[in-house]
């Protein structure tokens, strides 16, 4: 953003706000993290920790916003401020969305205590979880250096995530045809692919936000999407 | 942005004010260049007021903004070794013209300033008074014109019972009210506002800039302004000056959420000096 205010305390709370979305930002990919890690180890503690931590990422939130108001009542922000503040409320938002997705995960690991877990299932879980982890970690970095090609680089990277998760859906339904006794765990580890495909597209959203606090106005290209789910059957594609 | 192949408009997710249909010029500045004796004061000035729009002129003290508002009704002219150059329409008079008969033009092009200027005479007397300056009338008819412009300038029903009472015994705000309700006593159509607000109270100062938004209605609007804020309530379109140059020239909506010149975004968002 280039040179300073002539209120310096103007720049100090724009600060603060970065800083607290950082802090969210941090706290989130350890939750996203840590909830696959409590799934594929069957750690049940590890998954009760996420679902504890996630309170602190609300009210981390709940901070941002108020700051936000704050800051918008005291200062009536133009420009590049008002976008600066609009963006870290609406990235707050979706990191808040983020954090529960993963407690979402976190609270299953408990359901998934079952001798069925097939390694190959878990393996395109992790892969997946790794690549959209990584998305999660470009943008806030994209966002905190107001670095548009990289926020644009992950706005148009989810189309992989959303192929591994609609081959996941597809082996997901192989298995409940082959033996009911293991829909419980299938559908359980559907929600939890379906959730992390929901914060691959949260990191979408903070991309597009990051575009609009740096442009000033919202893309209207259309993403490149190949989240495939909603016609995933077992039957092979004609 | 291109080689990141991203179309972009000002259509989205994210909110963006509607923007205003191009209105029809009603005054033309092309060229305007403008000296205080040695001192180039307008640089190259173009731009156009669209008819019933208001624009803001909005920049640091000295920008030249208040001196291009007194251009347009030849307000210099009172003043020795002040001249301009290059082209003034307003529709098809050239207000530049040295032949032009000033009183007619201000007439047409009205001005509102900082402080209130009264006359110190009867409310009634202080609207009456300029528009006898342009037409023989009735009593009946005189009294009618008072009535019109004094509810044109949102002052009618705080006066209405008190209209021999002196101007001056009105309060700041409303004396305001009263110096825009004499502007619009004559009909004209173009009303320049120079600060009109900075010394007023916040309610007197909300009373104006809802009248402001009224009068476009019927009047094309230049307002100065030294509140960011106000030009972006009132006003369609924002100049940007800066050390007599126009930098920026847009819908206000463009102006107040992503200028394109570098220097307005420091201005507007308190990053000068």
């Amino acid at each position: 953003m280039g040179s300073e205010h002539t209120a310096k305390a103007f720049d100090t709370d724009l600060q603060e706000l970065t800083r607290l979305v950082a802090e969210m930002g941090g706290i989130a990919e350890r939750m996203i993290v840590d909830s696959v890690d409590a799934l594929i180890r069957r750690d049940v503690a590890l998954g009760q920790r996420v679902v504890t931590i996630d309170a602190e990422l609300d009210a981390l939130q709940k901070k941002i916003e108020e700051r936000a108001v704050l800051t918008i009542a005291r200062r009536q922000p133009m420009a590049v401020d008002l976008r600066e503040i609009v963006g870290a409320m609406r990235v707050a938002t979706d990191l808040e969305r983020i954090g529960d997705l993963a407690k979402n995960m976190g609270k299953r690991v408990a359901a998934l205590e079952t001798d069925f877990h097939p390694l190959k299932l878990f393996r395109g879980l992790e892969h997946m979880t790794d690549l959209v982890q990584q998305q999660v970690k470009s943008v806030l970095d994209a966002y905190a250096a107001h670095d548009l090609p990289a926020a644009m680089a992950v706005w148009k990277g989810d189309e992989e995530v959303d192929a591994i998760c609609t081959s996941l859906f597809r082996e997901l339904l192989t298995y409940m045809m082959e033996d009911p006794r293991n829909i419980s765990f299938c559908i359980h580890l559907m929600f939890c692919a379906k959730n992390i495909e929901r914060i691959g597209d949260h990191a979408t959203n903070i991309a597009e936000t990051v575009f609009y606090m740096i442009e000033g106005q919202a893309i209207t290209d259309k993403r490149p999407k190949g989240d495939m789910t909603n016609f995933a059957t077992t039957a092979p594609n004609t | 942005m291109s080689d990141l192949s991203v179309s972009m408009s000002a259509s989205g997710g994210l909110p963006q004010a509607p923007v205003l249909p191009e209105a029809p010029a009603k005054v033309t500045v092309r060229n305007l260049n403008f000296h205080y004796g040695e001192h180039h004061a307008l640089k190259n000035i173009n731009l156009t007021l669209g008819a019933n729009r208001v624009t803001a002129f909005i920049g640091p003290s000295g920008c030249g903004k208040s001196t291009l508002l007194r251009i347009f009704n030849r307000m210099y002219d009172l003043y020795p070794g002040q001249r301009a150059t290059g082209q003034l329409m307003l529709d098809q008079t050239n207000i530049l013209d040295p032949k032009l008969d000033l009183n007619l033009l201000r007439a047409r092009v009205g001005m509102v300033f900082q402080k209130p200027t009264p006359f110190p005479m009867t409310i009634y007397e202080n609207i009456a008074f300029g528009i006898r300056l342009y037409e023989k009338i009735s009593k009946s008819e005189m009294d009618g014109r008072v009535e019109k412009a004094l509810r044109g300038g949102a002052l009618w029903n705080e006066v209405k019972d008190k209209l021999n009472a002196s101007g001056l015994s009105l309060s700041g705000g409303q004396q305001q009210r009263l110096c825009i309700a004499r502007t619009v006593a004559v009909r004209p159509e173009v009303i320049l506002f120079d600060e009109p607000c900075s010394a007023l109270d916040p309610i007197s100062t909300a009373k104006v800039e809802e009248l402001i938004q009224e009068l476009s209605e019927d009047y094309t609007i230049a307002i100065v302004t030294h509140n960011m804020q106000q030009a972006a309530r009132v006003s369609d379109k924002t100049a940007f000056m800066y050390l007599g140059e126009l930098i920026e020239f847009d819908d206000t909506s463009k102006i107040f959420t992503s200028p394109t010149d570098r220097r307005t975004q420091d201005y507007i968002t308190g990053r000068f000096g």
